[in-house]
């Protein structure tokens, strides 16, 4: 076991894996010599070549074709879109074509393709690097969506979202690439797709969270318990397809939801899972599932980051709304 | 503009006639006429809605049919909506080609030998696509190319642009041919671009091109034979500009070309048509007949029928069918849903 913050477990993922099969290929803009913006691609290059980890000119849809096309040939593509507000830019490759590669050939080819990106406010990047636009993406049949919150999951999920024989859009919180450390286990090991998982056990409410609100989730329920609220965290881990089964059961416990997403309220995941909850546990819903999300506005200038995203004091309040309902 | 037949059929570049042998040349010829029935028949079919979707083809015989002769059974082919064609020289059967126009997944479901997609609807996909497959040959070692097609408008794209630049960047083995058929739809080729050629655009991913007589199918042929031998001799990637016309509408889904095209235009076409010239060529050679002609067109439309035919008893599909093509393993979701189909479809 080692300590390692997130990004070092998802360099450690793609090392792990270009390692085990021959097939994957780890490419896009500065993920060469350079490493990444981010450092997420640092040393691999020196350690599996240029054949196996290069640059590609700067152009997010040829990236996606390019990932296409090498699928197509047999090989494993973990490209990169340096922030996921320029996925604008290759919607079409991603939603248009590798999530409909299976069903349009009636499955005589597939696209074990993982996109990997960064995402996420509260570091202050310029325009159009932090928007949460998941949701986008979590619309489009054919495609897994991954958001990890800690280093365990991360590479556990990266590792398999690799192996996942369909594509997989991996997205990576930029506040959580180096905010803190966690256990990694060496070797490779998987964390399984479209499972949740319950952080924090609880009794009166159930807060669904994914991304960086996991922790506002996790900061807000210890607050809450100083109130004498027992909540229960679910890091939802995949956006799509969502775990309704771990969903399912906690509802059935506390009776109560509050779901909390980055993205602004009309986007992300909020409005499809509570659909989903009230037509599968109404009768166990003591209060109506209430939402913490983000204005309905652009992403944030990066000086208002902080009166915009939503943070562990909304959770509260939210909570105590449907406490009180 | 490269050619080597004129529009009589007597050959104007020798030094680049290409070295085929009489059975290929009268395969060519047989491909172009078959496939001009095809086209006709396709239509027929089309409008006493015993097919779906189509594209007509007719006038692009060479433009087509010329670049596939070029190619190998192992090189990937990423066509268009209108390069149906091309798939069936490669080996697709007919009645698939007909499933994908009446819009049935097994119509998609392609011989492992047949290394294609199937024709791309959004146009210049396959070109991004295409540097990316080339690129994958490149990784395997392998003696082969990737080729795509696109028309006029699609030069517009800019998943063209960055196609033939990737594989430019990377020297992939591409073929990237730009059929120009003087429209996209209604509108003409001047209005896509300042540009005096389509060729030319190659000059900005820094690769070859060429533009070629389209209606010449030795021009083609040659053209592309060239570009296949530069691609994989590891020299990189080929712009091939095809100068073509198509002379039915843009597809059979109601548009109507004599609102955007004078009837003086088609005619000035119609004569460089590309069957006209290349008869001429191989009837001065002692290699084609009408008697040769006609035992094609009956053969085209002998197989047509069985064809359809085929098509017509393929099994309807099913909710379960399509669910079951999303994924390699179901989530729980569509599990789910795929129960309650299987419940409906059992009823």
């Amino acid at each position: 076991m080692a300590q390692m913050t997130m990004i070092q477990a998802i360099t450690d993922a793609m090392r792990v894996e270009l390692k085990n099969d021959e097939n994957v290929l780890v490419f896009g803009e500065d993920v060469g010599q350079n490493g990444g913006v981010f450092r997420a691609t640092e040393g691999l290059q020196d350690e599996f070549g240029e054949d196996r980890v290069f640059d590609t000119p700067l152009a997010e849809s040829g990236i996606g074709g390019l990932a296409i096309g090498l699928a197509l040939e047999g090989f494993r593509p973990v490209p990169e879109i340096q922030f996921f507000g320029f996925v604008y830019e290759v919607m079409d490759s991603i939603s248009g074509q590798m999530a409909r590669l299976r069903y349009r050939s009636g499955g005589h080819y597939h696209a074990p393709i993982t996109v990997r990106a960064p995402f996420g406010g509260g570091v202050h990047t310029p325009e159009l690097h932090a928007d949460s636009l998941e949701g986008l993406i979590a619309q489009q049949p054919g495609v897994k969506v991954v958001i990890p919150s800690t280093p365990y999951e991360a590479k556990g999920l990266l590792i398999s979202a690799i192996r996942d024989n369909d594509p997989v859009v991996f997205l990576e919180h930029m506040k959580l690439y180096r905010s803190f450390r966690g256990e990694v286990p060496e070797d490779a090991y998987t964390v399984e797709i479209g499972k949740a998982d319950v952080k924090r056990e609880g009794s009166d409410v159930t807060l669904l969270a994914y991304g960086a609100m996991v922790h506002s989730s996790l900061k807000a329920a210890e607050e809450l318990e100083k109130d004498g609220i027992s909540a229960e965290v679910i890091d939802l881990r995949t956006v799509s397809p969502v775990d309704y089964e771990t969903i399912l059961a906690s509802v059935k416990k506390t009776n109560r939801v509050v779901f909390v997403q980055e993205a602004q309220r009309q986007a992300g995941i909020a409005g499809q899972v509570i659909s989903e909850i009230q037509e599968r546990a109404i009768l166990h819903l003591e209060a109506p599932i209430l939402r913490v999300t983000a204005p309905d506005t652009v992403y944030a200038f990066s000086d208002a980051e902080e009166v915009w995203l939503p943070d562990h004091k909304d959770i509260v309040e939210r909570v105590n709304e449907v406490i009180h309902f | 503009m490269f050619q080597i037949l004129n529009e009589n059929g007597e050959v104007v570049n020798k030094d680049d006639l290409p070295d085929l042998s009489d059975d290929e040349l009268k395969e060519l010829m047989k491909r172009m006429v078959y496939t001009r029935i095809l086209d006709q028949r396709s239509i027929a079919l089309n409008r006493q809605g015993r097919l779906g979707f189509y594209a007509p083809t007719a006038g692009q015989e060479a433009s087509q049919l010329g670049s596939q002769f070029a190619l190998e059974q192992d090189d990937f082919i990423l066509p268009g909506y209108r390069d149906v064609p091309q798939l069936i020289w490669q080996g697709l059967p007919l009645y698939q080609a007909f499933l994908f126009s009446k819009g049935h997944f097994h119509g998609n479901q392609y011989p492992d030998e047949v290394r294609a997609l199937s024709p791309q609807i959004i146009i210049g996909a396959q070109y991004v696509q295409t540097a990316g497959v080339a690129l994958g040959l490149k990784k395997r070692g392998k003696k082969n190319v990737a080729i795509t097609y696109t028309g006029d408008g699609g030069t517009s794209q800019g998943d063209f642009y960055e196609g033939i630049n990737n594989a430019g960047a990377y020297k992939a083995p591409a073929i990237f041919v730009v059929q120009n058929n003087r429209f996209a739809i209604s509108v003409p080729v001047e209005k896509q671009t300042n540009a005096k050629t389509l060729a030319q655009k190659a000059v900005a991913a820094g690769i070859e091109g060429i533009q070629v007589d389209g209606m010449d199918v030795l021009a083609v042929y040659a053209a592309t034979k060239f570009a296949r031998d530069r691609a994989v001799a590891g020299e990189g990637p080929t712009l091939i500009e095809t100068l073509t016309y198509r002379f039915g509408p843009h597809t059979m889904s109601g548009d109507d070309p004599t609102r955007y095209r004078t009837e003086d235009m088609d005619k000035e076409w119609e004569k460089k048509d590309p069957l006209v010239r290349f008869r001429k060529y191989l009837e001065g050679k002692k290699l084609w007949s009408e008697e040769d002609e006609n035992k094609v067109i009956e053969e085209a439309k002998e197989d047509i029928k069985q064809a359809i035919k085929q098509a017509e008893q393929q099994p309807k599909q099913k909710v379960t069918d399509l669910i079951d093509n999303m994924f390699e393993e179901l989530p729980t979701h569509l599990q789910e849903q795929k129960e309650i189909y299987q419940a409906k479809e059992s009823k």
